[in-house]
């Protein structure tokens, strides 16, 4: 019964920082105002953003959470596999080629499932990939894009980094609401497929073949999941860019919350993550307004912090 | 009673090279088998290539007559469960939980456990003497109570045939007594048929019906203990010194270890 405690709790939060989000701004409306009809541009466009930040705070840390199983590290991350680099090194490239902003979510996309199937080739020997090859593919293909991304931002103008910044570190202003329509479905998608692996990550995450010993073909679940996981992140950066530290940090928060089984992790991190993401994006909006900080940031700011916390204080993650 | 898993000149290992050479066995039902050896004899690499985690490269193994490569993953992990020496405790699961996810075989994809797979858990852990603790996490137990929950997981399986990779390896005497006689138990009521690995001859001696002692990958002798704790075969095949007496209570082979001289 605790856990439905925590869980009345969590929604309790949200629906807090639902109403802050839609309250607070560049332009503060008081809460009877809300529905008022001169107001209305601004409610859709701040409850677009709510949408949003739920989207890609439950996406990409349900995302992590798969990820720290079938890899069985608590560092993985959504992005570890390369698709931030990825994504990010093809919209430099289509930036410094010119072609047409409205090409640029695709152009995310391409890149972070390009590089994940890079990643995944580099790391695969035979029929199998280990962990540890997956990961190191990861780290040295993100460096490797990475500095290219730096070397074409450098070698253009001042103009082109600042728009890069917007795709490297995030933000929730979404401008088409039919691409984020468009998005909503795989993400939604890829985490129900997930919460059904629950018992299989219970059984993945305590090892491989203790897995294999309870009749679960490890190889392909792998496979399914780095698929279902490429599939969200590459989604998510198309509409708000590279969002670093939730995907890391909400579960393993969770875990110390409601303990390591799958079945409940899943859920509870969607509703964290919802929360820390809208409150994340309420921060980057109203700190300097108008000027808007990049959500990244923030979630690092506050997230950095916080997890050296919970590591400090000795806990199991 | 009959042949449960029959293993018929298996070869393999790892990549290219072979661990296993030409092992045949026939495991019967209701045995209780240990498996003894010098380090890098094979033991472990026979029960992974038995368990299907690896695949022989000459060879076949036969679960009742079907060829175990052949049959469902589930299916076969239904029948056939494996006990490793220690459980990761990185994640701190509950003792419940871990022993629920013996379940997950008998499960199709989409299903949740139900009643019945609750009560199963429940049995598995009242037979291993974990009901006690089934609320704490993992990381919490010692590594007798820990060895329990993973017989614990096993059983919730309800496998016909047991495997177990150094059950007592972690353990002091008393547990391992303990651990041992509940597996013989199993053995007795449930006709649960056991093989194990054992590094403790006389353990080995005391508990097992039949003992099989690997050397280099082959099958050096098998039998009853009797047959097979004699101390020209443990001197041969351990490159070591030992005393084989009786046992006073038991009337087993009792091996006794001779230090070297300075």
């Amino acid at each position: 019964m605790r856990l439905k405690k925590i869980l009345q709790i969590l929604l309790l939060l949200l629906s807090a920082v639902i109403i802050l989000g839609l309250v607070k701004g560049a332009v503060n409306i008081p809460m009877a105002g809300l529905l008022l009809k001169e107001n209305q541009v601004i409610f859709n466009m701040r409850l677009l953003r709510i949408l949003a930040a739920v989207l890609a705070g439950s996406g990409l840390a349900v995302s992590g959470i798969a990820l720290q199983a079938i890899l069985r590290n608590s560092l993985a991350e959504p992005y570890l596999l390369g698709t931030s680099s990825g994504a990010g090194l093809l919209v430099v490239i289509a930036m410094v080629t010119g072609i047409s902003k409205i090409y640029m979510p695709l152009a995310a996309f391409i890149g972070a499932v390009a590089s994940i199937i890079l990643v995944y080739n580099l790391a695969r020997q035979g029929n199998r990939v280990a962990d540890k090859s997956l990961i190191l593919s990861g780290v040295i293909v993100s460096i490797a894009f990475s500095s290219i991304i730096v070397f074409l931002v450098s070698v253009s103008g001042d103009k082109a980094v600042h728009e890069i910044t917007w795709w490297l570190w995030g933000s929730l202003d979404v401008y088409d609401y039919r691409l984020m329509l468009l998005v909503s479905i795989p993400v939604i998608a890829g985490i129900a497929a997930i919460y059904i692996f629950s018992q299989d990550l219970n059984a993945i995450i305590m090892g491989e073949e203790e897995a294999m010993h309870l009749g679960i073909d490890t190889q392909k679940i792998k496979k399914a999941l780095i698929l279902i996981t490429a599939l969200i992140t590459a989604s998510l950066i198309c509409v708000c860019g590279i969002i670093g530290f939730v995907g890391l940090i909400v579960p393993h928060m969770m875990r110390l919350v409601v303990g390591p089984n799958h079945k409940t992790l899943i859920p509870a991190t969607c509703l964290a993550a919802s929360i820390f993401m809208i409150a994340c994006d309420c921060l980057s909006r109203t700190l300097f307004a108008p000027v808007e900080i990049p959500i990244g940031v923030i979630t690092a700011i506050i997230g950095a912090p916080v997890f050296i916390l919970l590591l400090k204080k000795g806990k199991r993650i | 009673m009959g042949v449960l898993l029959k293993i018929s000149g298996v070869t393999g290992g790892y990549y290219k090279e072979d661990v296993i050479k030409g092992v045949s066995l026939d495991i019967d039902s209701g045995d209780f088998i240990g498996i003894i050896g010098p380090n890098g004899s094979g033991k472990t690499t026979l029960l992974r290539l038995a368990t299907r985690i690896l695949y022989p490269s000459r060879g076949g193994i036969f679960f009742k007559g079907e060829d175990i490569f052949h049959m469902d993953l589930k299916e076969f992990c239904r029948m056939i469960a494996f006990v490793s020496q220690d459980i990761s405790t990185d994640f701190s699961f509950t003792v419940k939980e871990i022993v629920m996810t013996g379940r997950i075989p008998h499960l199709k994809r989409l299903q949740f456990e139900t009643k019945r797979d609750a009560e199963i858990t429940e049995q598995a852990l009242t037979l291993t003497n974990t009901s006690g603790f089934k609320d704490k996490r993992i990381d919490e137990l010692s590594a007798g109570e820990r060895q329990r929950v993973i017989i614990a997981r096993s059983l919730s399986q309800e496998p016909v045939l047991l495997f177990l990779d150094e059950p007592t390896s972690h353990l002091d005497i008393g547990h391992q007594v303990q651990i041992l006689d509940l597996l013989k138990k199993l053995n007795r009521r449930n006709n649960l048929t056991v093989v194990m690995i054992l590094h403790d001859l006389n353990l080995a001696s005391s508990y097992c019906n039949r003992i099989i002692l690997l050397d280099n990958g082959a099958i050096y002798k098998q039998g009853r203990p009797e047959e097979v704790l004699t101390y020209r075969n443990i001197e041969a095949v351990y490159k070591t010194v030992v005393l084989v007496n009786n046992n006073p209570l038991t009337g087993k082979p009792n091996v006794v270890l001779v230090p070297g001289k300075e």
